[in-house]
């Protein structure tokens, strides 16, 4: 099996952008494994092959590099793929609260999609955003300060079909393989929707301010 | 220092108060593209040694003097000179560089184009995580503005500099912050650690010389340039010079970014952060991120520079003060941690792949009530079987919850034995559980 002659012929353009970016072609394979991801949704056979084509490498060189990196996924994953942070910071703040009854709630657990394939669920690690905490991801935006019934009901609106947006990211919500087609390195033209900063970004400046205090 | 406070010195975070912060409007509006004017115009070597006298250390967690990383880098070795990016932010508590990338691209690409003019290199890459997705859209803009405006690409504003900048997407793994771990990636391979000698400013990226600095370190550039070595010397402490942001989180009344003179103590800033959440109070907080020892109540009046924090037995790191109250059982937070370091160890070195797996089993049976007496002195033996016989620091960080959780709580660990379970209950160290 490959890629079908206008997908292919499509991949290979971008494939051709990406290598283009760097001195050696070997260093577009992460960007090129988030294009095949943004096709299938997750880094296929067809993809595999695609990568080992295009740098000239084998499919098991390209298969070491994938399976190295949680975000390259090896079945598919939601549509819009839901990570609750459980370290420390977050876990303890109600992280582990929210994933014990979410989990419950959707009747998947961790790195499984809801029969209808609208929702996946991932532990994830720290997203530097403990300040934020408790912290969750969709399709890698931020939804910041959650609590576990803010957690259910963003999960039951986004399977019923309806928008939830991110805290801090843009005016909408990009579904996985479009979230991975800019990682890839194509952008989608949203960068300047959103906030600039989240209220908890700015306590220090807004403390500063009112005290009249500078830097020298 | 006695009796005077320490304040705040917004720099980096100083305009992410206006809504299009982000933009290159904004950034030139505020003062922005200035300095790498100023820098244009100076001999390279000069721009180094202004780094060099504002001692400016890494803000990524080790401190190494700035200026003199870049002094290392040799001219005319034959191959080409590169500038990498270290924004892979991924060290648990570390909330700074995402939030300034998403505030403020610009100014990290202005302090990218005036550290490659000033070690001569003419490709500089931005490595940044991939979980983070509107950050990353933010930084791909701001380069592409900055190509339009001509600060990037041929001939930078009539210099005769070129440079090109890259923006390249991890794929979620911890390890890939590791200087050389990050090389790996960047050139398409598992993310795993290089031995060193050589050191990546000989032979780092595709074997040319090659500086790696953290985002924050690389967007102080701009402001030294502009308001001189000085200036920025004239904040800090005599060793650790400048400011730096420090991200509080966990049981405090405001968590959030505050910019200070390093040196500033926890009192002082649990102080403008509302103290501790109302009606608890402090048991433990990390001073630079998971990686570093955790300190108690008794560190409060520490001053957050490299030596004062090493002296007292922990490391600034990455100045992530994680703060928990008494309601928190340090042997969960440390084992949560702990699971972590074993998730994220690539696998290459026996000491960490194996010693964090043994301690992650070794603590999950203390915290679950199965524990025995002996298995702290087993914990603290396996610790010490990891830290310096590693291959990289995430070995060596994963023994820094171990060590010091034992040194300062061992009461605590005895009371999970002797009790045969935890006596915490974790919905009361919830945001909403332990509201009082
Ligand atoms: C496991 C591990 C993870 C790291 N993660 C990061 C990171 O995400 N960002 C960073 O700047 N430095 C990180 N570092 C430190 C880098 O190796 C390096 O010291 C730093 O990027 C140098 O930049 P600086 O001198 O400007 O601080 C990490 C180190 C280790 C051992
Ligand atoms: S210390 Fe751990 S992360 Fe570092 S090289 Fe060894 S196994 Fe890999
Ligand atoms: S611990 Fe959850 S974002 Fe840092």
């Amino acid at each position: 099996m490959s890629f079908d002659s206008d997908i292919q012929g499509r991949l290979e353009t971008d494939a051709k952008d990406i290598i283009g970016r760097y001195p050696k072609p070997r260093s577009a394979l992460l960007p090129l494994l988030h294009l095949v991801q943004s096709e299938d949704g997750y880094v296929s056979k067809d993809g595999i092959e695609f990568c080992a084509q295009q740098l000239g490498i084998t499919e098991a060189e390209v298969t070491g590099v994938a399976t190295f990196y949680t975000q390259y996924k090896r079945k598919p994953v939601g549509e819009y793929h839901v990570g609750v942070c459980i370290n420390t910071l977050c876990a303890v703040l109600g992280g582990d609260q929210i994933w014990a009854e979410l989990t419950e709630h959707a009747g998947v657990g961790h790195d499984e999609a809801t029969e209808d394939g609208r929702i996946s669920l991932e532990r994830i690690e720290c997203n530097a955003a403990c300040d934020f905490a408790p912290v969750m991801m969709v399709n890698w935006e931020f939804y910041d300060n959650m609590t576990p019934e803010k957690a259910k009901q963003l999960v039951d609106d986004l399977r019923a079909g309806r928008e939830v947006l991110p805290t801090r990211g843009a005016e909408s919500l990009s579904t996985w393989t479009e979230a991975s087609r800019v990682l890839a390195g194509f952008p989608d033209g949203k960068a300047n929707e959103g906030v600039q900063a989240g209220p908890e970004s700015l306590v220090g400046l807004e403390l500063a301010k009112e005290n009249g205090w500078k830097a020298p | 220092m006695e009796g005077t406070m320490t304040t705040l010195t917004p720099v980096l975070t100083r305009n992410w108060d206006q809504p299009d912060s982000f933009t290159r409007a904004a950034y030139e509006r505020n003062g922005g593209y200035q300095a790498v004017r100023t820098a244009l115009g100076m001999n390279p070597d000069d721009v180094i040694t202004a780094v060099k006298d504002s001692g400016l250390r890494g803000r990524g967690g080790a401190g190494f003097p700035t200026g003199m990383k870049w002094g290392f880098i040799p001219q005319n070795s034959g191959r080409p000179n590169y500038l990498v990016v270290n924004a892979d932010e991924s060290e648990p508590g570390t909330c700074k560089d995402i939030p300034l990338m998403m505030a403020d691209p610009h100014v990290l690409v202005e302090g990218i184009i005036i550290s490659s003019f000033a070690i001569r290199a003419h490709h500089a890459f931005i490595y940044i995580r991939g979980e983070v997705l509107h950050v990353i859209r933010r930084v791909q803009q701001a380069v592409t503005d900055a190509y339009a405006a001509g600060y990037l690409g041929k001939n930078i504003l009539g210099s005769g500099f070129d440079l090109e900048l890259t923006v390249h997407s991890g794929a979620g793994a911890y390890i890939c912050g590791e200087e050389t771990a990050l090389l790996d990636s960047l050139e398409g391979y598992r993310g795993q650690p290089r031995l060193k000698p050589p050191f990546p400013a000989v032979a780092g990226l595709y074997g040319g010389p090659t500086v790696i600095n953290n985002v924050e370190s690389i967007s102080s550039v701009p402001s030294i340039i502009s308001n001189g070595a000085e200036w920025f010397a004239s904040m800090g402490t005599e060793k650790s010079q400048g400011y730096g942001i420090f991200s509080l989180s966990g049981h405090v009344t405001k968590p959030g970014q505050y910019e200070a003179p390093l040196g500033i103590t926890l009192r002082e800033l649990l102080e403008m952060a509302g103290g501790i959440r109302a009606g608890h109070e402090l048991k433990f907080w990390t001073p630079g991120g998971s990686s570093t020892p955790i300190f108690t109540p008794e560190h409060l009046d520490v001053p957050l520079d490299f030596e004062s924090v090493g002296a007292a037995g922990s490391m600034l790191g990455t100045r992530a003060l994680q703060i928990f109250d008494e309601t928190t059982c340090v042997l969960r937070a440390v084992l949560r941690w702990t699971e972590f370091y074993a998730h994220e160890s690539c696998g290459k070195c026996t000491p960490c792949r194996e010693g964090t797996y043994w301690l992650k089993q070794m603590l999950a049976r203390v915290e679950n009530g199965q524990g025995m007496e002996d298995d702290i002195g087993t914990l603290n033996d396996i610790a010490d079987n990891i830290l310096g016989r590693s291959f990289c620091a995430l070995g060596d960080g994963a023994t820094s919850p171990i060590h010091s959780s034992i040194k300062y709580f061992r009461d605590e660990y005895l009371q999970h034995i002797e009790h045969g379970g935890c006596p915490y209950d974790p919905a009361k160290s919830t945001l909403w559980g332990g509201v009082k």
